[in-house]
């Protein structure tokens, strides 16, 4: 953790300028530890990029990002044992079956007992049945389960993930976030989840942060996002948000 | 062993699961595996034939037993050997893997370690039977160079490992659009590096390039084994002065490339 912060992660005037134009301007936040925050905002609202420099993919044009004291993307390897993520846009090899793409990812993770905790997550994530299945023969559903299975096998304290459930049908959407309270439950973990899904940010999430254009627009609970906005519900903050429409409504009350 | 503050500190657990990597998805796929001995036996057969009838209408120099065969033999080494370290990256990027890699704790220096590794493990499994198979048709033992063969083979793959780096650089800056480059970037060597005529044989301008590239002395070196019957030791080690000098600059352009590709963000997009 932060030393100075006592914060997961601390995001602090964070810039990503690609050919001058800004994806991220001038962000910050901090995540407290145990915390599920959720990243909302549209395309191109600077989500992922914001996540990447999170796990030290991307270099920041200027400002800092520290993950549990560790500054990225400059002292990552004292940290990425300690992290993990999940995203859509990567996956594992398709001809390796799911019990060797995670005793790989467990080698690198230095995972302590690899059969074992394979075993455990396998029994967890309802992919025993699969687990000597060639990844690229499963469905959208079930590759999901394993890069979530991958995600979390070693036990990381900050887990990242950019759109979870997307491609997801409503049943395997809801599973997968019952998975992911349960994990922050019992390891304490920090998670930040970037999301199109507005249900799912309101179901999971104590904190939401609503990006647009590469800044912060808004950032509080769900429920003080409701009240403040005068809404019924999140997707209605989001698309005032979007719309420009959250200080009118602020100022006209 | 568990990640401390240097992006320096080496894991061979790290480096062996990656070998497994590579070696569960070779093991997987019987196309590829035949892939690796198809086309280096295609060759030996052309040049060896080539060779049988100019040896009978040639000279001293084509006479020379194996002189075509060595040199497609040793060529298909550098030449394999890159492709060998370039697809087992490749392969990351076509499976949009690369991403789960980069976010682990997995540092690049051990990336490169299991790709050297399977670059050898690939050559092996297509060049032993190739090798044979010119014993069998040609009489043509490369086996019989004995230490001459592991002189050439260090040299070659050595320059095959600092050309895939530097691959594997361009491939995480530019993405798939430098593909091409992984596969034909070698046969820029190929006339440079005098693999089946003497350097005297290209421009005097030429010349200077050719005996700047390592495998040019390895080329040379196997003429005079097979035609003067001579182990020319000093050509060997300046091939590997040049090597060393090679590989220093292609892992300083992986590092440079690797840093740009940071910055651009296109790490992000590895697979596009």
């Amino acid at each position: 953790m932060d030393a100075q912060h006592g914060s997961a992660v601390v995001v602090e005037r964070l810039v990503k300028l690609y050919k001058g134009v800004p994806a991220v301007d001038g962000i910050s936040f901090q995540l407290a530890p145990g915390s599920i925050t959720g990243l909302l905002g549209g395309n191109g609202a600077g989500k992922t990029t914001t996540i990447a420099m999170i796990m030290g993919l991307v270099t920041p044009t200027s400002g800092t990002v520290a993950v549990l004291g560790a500054r990225m993307p400059d002292e990552r390897y004292r940290v990425l044992h300690r992290m993990n993520f999940e995203s859509p846009y990567v996956a594992l090899p398709m001809r390796l079956t799911v019990r060797q793409n995670l005793s790989v990812f467990a080698q690198l993770y230095a995972v302590a007992d690899i059969d074992a905790r394979i075993g455990e997550l396998a029994a967890d994530l309802d992919l025993i049945e699969f687990l000597d299945r060639p990844t690229g023969k499963l469905s959208a559903g079930q590759k999901t389960r394993v890069s979530l299975a991958k995600a979390l096998l070693n036990r990381p304290e900050v887990l990242l993930l950019d759109e979870p459930t997307a491609s997801l049908d409503p049943d395997t959407a809801d599973w997968v976030r019952e998975r992911l309270v349960r994990y922050r439950g019992t390891q304490n973990a920090t998670v930040l989840l970037a999301s199109h899904n507005m249900t799912e940010v309101e179901r999971l999430c104590e904190r939401v942060i609503i990006m647009k254009k590469g800044r912060i627009e808004d950032d509080d609970t769900p429920q003080r996002l409701l009240d403040r906005y005068s809404r019924e519900t999140l997707e209605e903050v989001f698309l005032d948000v979007a719309r420009g429409r959250g200080e009118y409504r602020e100022a006209a009350q | 062993m568990i990640a401390t503050d240097s992006g320096l500190n080496f894991s061979f657990n790290r480096v062996a699961a990656m070998v497994r990597r590579y070696w569960y998805l070779l093991r997987s796929s019987w196309p590829r595996v035949l892939d690796l001995v198809y086309w280096p036996t295609v060759q030996m057969l052309m040049w060896g034939f080539l060779q049988l009838y100019v040896s009978q209408h040639g000279g001293l120099f084509v006479r020379a037993s194996g002189v075509f065969i060595g040199a497609v033999l040793l060529w298909d080494i550098l030449f394999r050997g890159q492709l060998g370290f370039s697809i087992s990256f490749l392969e990351e990027m076509w499976s949009h893997n690369l991403g789960n890699l980069m976010m682990s704790p997995l540092r690049p220096v051990e990336f490169i370690a299991a790709l050297m590794i399977m670059s050898i493990v690939r050559l092996l499994i297509g060049m032993i039977p190739v090798t044979l198979l010119a014993v069998a048709f040609f009489g043509f033992n490369l086996w019989s160079l004995g230490f001459a063969l592991v002189a050439f083979f260090v040299n070659l793959i050595l320059t095959s490992w600092a050309i895939g780096v530097f691959v594997a650089g361009l491939l995480l800056r530019n993405g798939m659009g430098a593909e091409s480059m992984a596969w034909t970037i070698m046969f820029l060597f190929l006339p440079l590096t005098c693999v089946y005529y003497p350097v005297t044989v290209l421009p005097h301008l030429l010349q200077y390039v050719a005996w700047a590239l390592p495998p040019t002395y390895v080329f040379e070196g196997m003429r005079a084994l097979l035609i003067e019957h001579v182990f020319r030791a000093d050509l060997m080690v300046e091939a590997l002065a040049f090597n060393v000098v090679l590989f220093a600059a292609a892992s300083f352009a992986f590092v440079k490339l690797l840093q740009s590709a940071r910055v651009q963000g296109s790490l992000l997009q590895a697979g596009e």
